[in-house]
């Protein structure tokens, strides 16, 4: 348990100092020495972790040196660190039917952290006023299944940010007309949130209003959308397209993307005024070669291992994800943020559909 | 009605829980009625009793019903 301790206390310090402001060199020590404190903390409470990974840890050249596991491992196995009576809710991630969901156990701990880092990673880019919130999906209440579960925690996690929270979908994602319209009047010349999972907000938003022919008017709105671009590079949509559509049809000028998952809910990478995706002081990532998996050099693509100092009730601080990424600097954005900045360019082939849109697309 | 009744009664419309459950010492995540879902039901109905615009803040660090008192004082709200 002291290592509990000692991991909760560095969290605490590391929490408190700038979102963006903490050079590289100085983040491999303060996050490396938590993410220590993590391995020792989930070797001692959970046995399959300690079954993966038994080897006493310190790193000497750094975060590269953590190991990781294999997001597929949270389908496999029941990794836990928290005793039973301690689950507060169990997170699937998107699988569709026939593929099996990760199972993340969030313990009241882990899950005030994921919340509270959320925050302070959002409030970089909104501040901590509420906006009037417009949700490009269908209520909570109208989901089934594994979707519920992911969507709706993503969902939540931005709800936080909103007031006067209306939903833009119907159950069988049409737009809601009346809603739509009702929210525009009432709030087209002031600040607005939209948010939506990317597949989603192309698929069901924007493209009926350009079937239908319709536009609105939201220009003081911020678009923040995440969730995976594999459906819409079959479409053979990137980013640019995809903002130049959401004005065209929306007015809102102002889009960010950012790139999180189910299985490090409240570590969220923000897409900067570059176009970077950036790592915040509580996280990190590391990009590896595809085949031996070592550590990659600046612009080479590779996987994306993600670390977080968040999950304490589940092995999950550091993961190997089926994502390609190329970092693209260290320190040097022009936008001014410290620490590395990077790129996602997909789904590792032959991988099967996940992420929060994507699981939406094959339903179709 | 006070402002203490007024703020048990908008955690117990938020949470559907009787009024003389809400004591101070009622914690978020500790009762299923209390759940993520239910918090942002709960801000929205302190906003419309007390008629204050909650930030982000407020939302994280209101973790119990005596938590919510403090805040809600930075508003000007006062419990007798």
């Amino acid at each position: 348990m002291a290592e509990t301790q000692t991991s909760l206390q560095q969290l605490e310090a590391l929490s408190d100092m700038p979102v963006y402001g903490i050079a590289q060199a100085d983040k491999e020590r303060l996050l490396g020495q938590l993410l220590v404190s993590l391995h020792a903390h989930h070797q001692q409470q959970c046995n399959a972790y300690r079954q993966l990974h038994a080897e006493p840890l310190s790193l000497v050249a750094g975060l590269s040196e953590l190991p990781y596991v294999a997001v597929r491992l949270f389908k496999l196995l029941d990794l836990k660190s928290v005793k039973d009576e301690n689950v507060l809710k169990c997170l699937s991630s998107s699988g569709t039917t026939g593929q099996v969901p990760a199972r993340i156990y969030l313990d009241a701990m882990t899950s005030r952290w994921q919340s509270k880092i959320l925050v302070k990673i959002l409030q970089q880019f909104l501040g901590k006023q509420r906006l009037p919130m417009l949700i490009i999906d269908c209520p909570a209440s109208h989901m089934s299944g594994a979707a519920l579960n992911a969507r709706s925690a993503g969902i939540q996690g931005l709800a936080m940010f909103g007031r006067h929270h209306t939903y833009a979908l119907n159950a069988d994602m049409s737009p809601n007309w009346d809603a739509i319209d009702a929210f525009c009047q009432k709030y087209q010349h002031e600040p607005v949130l939209v948010f939506g999972f990317t597949f989603m907000i192309w698929q069901y938003f924007v493209k009926s209003l350009r079937q239908q022919g319709r536009t609105i008017r939201l220009p003081h709105g911020h678009l923040f959308h995440s969730g995976g671009w594999k459906k819409l590079q079959s479409e053979s949509v990137d980013n640019a397209t995809f903002r130049q559509n959401v004005e065209a049809v929306t007015g809102i000028a102002r889009v960010t993307n950012f790139y999180g998952m189910a299985e490090q809910v409240g570590t969220v990478f923000m897409e900067c005024e570059q176009g970077y995706l950036h790592a915040p002081s509580t996280a990190d990532v590391i990009i590896r070669d595809c085949y031996d998996l070592h550590e990659q050099a600046t612009g080479e693509q590779g996987l994306i291992q993600v670390l977080s100092a968040l999950p304490f009730s589940y092995p999950g601080f550091s993961i190997l994800t089926e994502d390609l990424g190329t970092l693209h600097g260290t320190d040097d954005c022009a936008c001014g943020r410290k620490g590395k900045y990077f790129s996602v360019q997909g789904r590792l082939p032959k991988v099967e559909l996940r992420g929060c849109s994507d699981t939406a697309a094959a339903a179709l | 009605m006070d402002t203490q009744q007024q703020l048990q009664q908008a955690f117990s419309d938020a949470l559907g829980i009787p009024p003389e459950k809400i004591t101070d010492g009622l914690t978020y995540n500790t009762i299923p009625e209390w759940d993520s879902t239910a918090h942002m039901v709960l801000i929205a109905e302190l906003e419309n009793v007390f008629d204050v615009m909650l930030d982000t803040d407020d939302i994280i660090d209101m973790s119990s019903v005596a938590q919510a008192k403090l805040i809600l004082q930075k508003y000007d709200v006062s419990f007798a």
